[in-house]
């Protein structure tokens, strides 16, 4: 192993190979700011260029700092506008933007930074130790545990909503499972719930159920309320840096969640989303009752987890990719096509036939993310300045990339009636104190969700896959635990509370 | 009735609508040799309807209890008069008019217009940086997304082509 990490080293460390990752990781970061556009799009547009290169390893380290520069591009305007234009990121903005609306858009983009290239270079390093042995585990996970992993997923974000708001999450995740019904299933060859309308033979686009439901009600909020945005464009950006007192909160929540998202990561189709949001939850979970309360409004902790584990998890999913060749997201199937067009075939015989390629792309994808980290950090205040900006400007300016990120990915303007007239709806819904976040979630694993319990039901002829694969049944349990467990909890406070008053 | 009751009201018809679907109607068009399938497209849908049916009704029922008035900073929507209501309204209005535009009229006379136009309503009046920084933005959008990026968008409206 050591020697593959000098082969990799020596490749990687050239003065061209050096420049590559600095311009990948610029392009990346700065086209990924645009919501609409993800790492998959970017490596997608990149990949012609990394192919005229000719050398695998100079390609493949351009496309390691496109794609980490690209998924911090994409942190950044979930951070900063509440835009998400990537499903990994959408948990980033759950404490991200309220750290922005506070003043501290500087500290959270720091806070983001740091926690994405923890996560990543923890990845990589459990990545080059486990690879050859997760990817057997990784097998052993099928149709019915990753519904079930699913339900747990669904079940923590609905869960962990706030006390009396459990049906209200539940019923928006449910509304989401069933937004993600509409148009054809990739199983059953016939339209759902389209009423004949060919515009959503296709289903509602993600992109624009994003930026519906967070960036719109979010904008027209600001326009609503003028005091708002006021604390925003006055307030100087102040405390870039982390204090110490942060950094050790920070410090056990991106360890945990590097780790868990990578292991997440590592199974193919889960990625980075699922284990951004269970990140998320779980850290929400586990925190002490005081901090519990800050989840949502602006805690460190909750940036620092979906951050840290969206980029482990990114380099977990490139552990199927390298050893079974199989891609466990968009991202990877798009390298994947990128490798093999660079004459590079991954599966079980890379490491012992080439494995000169396969330690240059681990260490590409930790030069990638040192360079980010390098080049980012300061320009983190120039950043930041966008909220700055004042808002007659920024508001049109916000609509204006709503609109294009739905508009790019489908050409296709009747999209963008339907993002204005889900943006009215999620605005409504957010004054009613609806959250809005399990919808976008429900939607975003409702596909994957269905195909995986249709195919379980498939494969065990009904529902009984649920009682014999021990495994399926342990987390449906615990999905019912999460949802039951706040009411009770609840009622027992509420007891509690009339027998004290009571007993005066 | 507070407005999240009425909107459980509004999911409970939409779940009776779905789950009519799913239940009475969907199924007519499946093929006879998919009916042999344990699942059907139709199945999940179902599982789904009948939950919204029920989450929906625990909160038109308040079963649930709520956790009361509207949180601070966030808008009460009970004096939503008291907001720039017509400035949103407004802002919508713009963005429906771009979507009706854009393909007719051209990327860049639509952008201008609607960048300019949304700066306007919200207040602007500097027209001598409103302009140049509307005409600027359209353009630079306009660069990266056809010429780096490939991505067709038409410029100019549909007679120039």
């Amino acid at each position: 192993m050591f020697e593959g990490i000098v082969i990799g080293l020596t490749t990687a460390l050239s003065f061209t190979n050096i420049a590559m990752v600095l311009g990948g990781v610029l392009i990346g970061t700065f086209i990924g700011m645009l919501p609409g556009l993800g790492p998959m799009s970017i490596i997608a547009i990149m990949i012609p260029v990394a192919i005229s290169i000719g050398d695998p390893s100079a390609a493949l380290i351009l496309l390691a700092g496109v794609y980490y520069g690209a998924i911090f591009g994409g942190s950044t305007s979930s951070i900063l506008i509440n835009a998400p234009g990537v499903a990994s990121t959408v948990a980033s903005s759950f404490d991200g933007y309220p750290l922005a609306r506070k003043g501290k858009a500087g500290k959270a983009l720091t806070v983001a930074a740091i926690a994405s290239f923890a996560g990543g270079t923890i990845g990589a390093i459990l990545l080059m130790v486990f690879a050859p042995m997760l990817a057997s585990v990784a097998l052993l996970f099928h149709s019915a545990e990753y519904f079930a992993l699913m339900v747990v997923g669904l079940s923590a974000i609905a869960a962990f909503a706030g006390t009396g708001k459990v049906a209200k999450a539940l019923l928006m995740t449910v509304l989401g499972l069933m937004m993600a019904t509409v148009g054809e299933g990739a199983l059953f060859n016939m339209p759902r719930f389209t009423m004949g309308i060919m515009d959503l033979q296709s289903g509602f686009g993600f992109i624009t159920l994003a930026m519906a439901m967070f960036a719109l009600p979010e904008a027209i909020y600001l326009v609503l309320d003028p005091k708002r945005s006021k604390n925003e464009a006055g307030a100087k950006i102040r405390d870039l840096r982390i204090s110490r007192n942060e950094a050790h909160q920070i410090a056990p929540v991106i360890g945990r969640q590097s780790i868990q998202g990578f292991l997440i990561g590592v199974l193919p189709g889960a990625g980075a989303t699922i284990a951004s949001f269970l990140g998320y939850a779980v850290e929400r979970n586990i925190a002490p009752k005081g901090e519990q309360e800050e989840f949502g409004k602006g805690s460190v902790k909750g940036l620092a987890a979906p951050e840290a584990a969206n980029n482990a998890a990114c380099t977990g999913s490139f552990v199927p990719l390298l050893t079974l060749g199989i891609p466990g997201s968009g991202t990877t199937a798009i390298l994947l096509g990128a490798l093999i067009a660079l004459n590079v075939s991954p599966g079980p015989r890379l490491m012992v036939d080439q494995p000169e390629i396969f330690w240059s792309v681990i260490i590409s994808m930790y030069i990638g993310n040192v360079a980010l980290l390098i080049l980012n950090l300061p320009l983190i205040p120039y950043i930041a300045r966008i909220l700055a900006v004042p808002r007659t400007y920024l508001i049109p300016f916000i609509l204006f990339f709503t609109m294009m990120g739905a508009y790019i990915g489908q050409n296709n303007a009747t999209e963008l009636l339907i993002l204005v007239g889900f943006g009215v709806v999620a605005t409504i819904l957010r004054f009613a104190d609806y959250p809005l976040a399990p919808l976008l979630i429900g939607f975003i694993l409702g596909s994957m969700l269905e195909d995986n319990f249709s195919r379980a039901m498939q494969l065990y002829d009904g529902i009984g896959f649920i009682f014999e694969r021990p495994m399926t049944m342990g987390l449906l349990m615990i999905a019912a635990i999460l949802v039951l467990l706040p009411s009770y909890r609840a009622r027992r406070a509420r007891l509690r509370a009339r027998g004290v008053a009571d007993g005066d | 009735m507070s407005l999240d009751r009425w909107i459980a009201l509004g999911v409970l018809l939409i779940g009776m609508a779905y789950g009519y679907t799913a239940f009475f109607t969907m199924d007519a068009a499946l093929p006879p040799f998919m009916r042999n399938n344990p699942i059907w497209p139709s199945t999940f849908p179902r599982i789904l309807s009948v939950m919204a049916i029920i989450i929906s009704l625990i909160i038109l029922l308040g079963i649930e209890k709520g956790s009361g008035g509207p949180r601070e900073g966030e808008i009460d929507y009970r004096r939503l008069g008291q907001y720039k209501i017509g400035q949103a309204l407004g802002l919508l209005a713009m963005m429906v008019a771009y979507a009706l535009l854009l393909r007719p009229a051209g990327f860049l006379p639509s952008t201008v217009l609607f960048l300019l136009v949304g700066a306007i309503v919200l207040g602007e009046r500097n027209y001598k940086i409103l302009v140049p920084v509307s005409l600027f933005a359209a353009v630079f959008v306009w660069y990266l997304v056809q010429v780096v990026l490939g991505i067709f968008l038409r410029p100019w409206p549909f007679f120039l082509g």
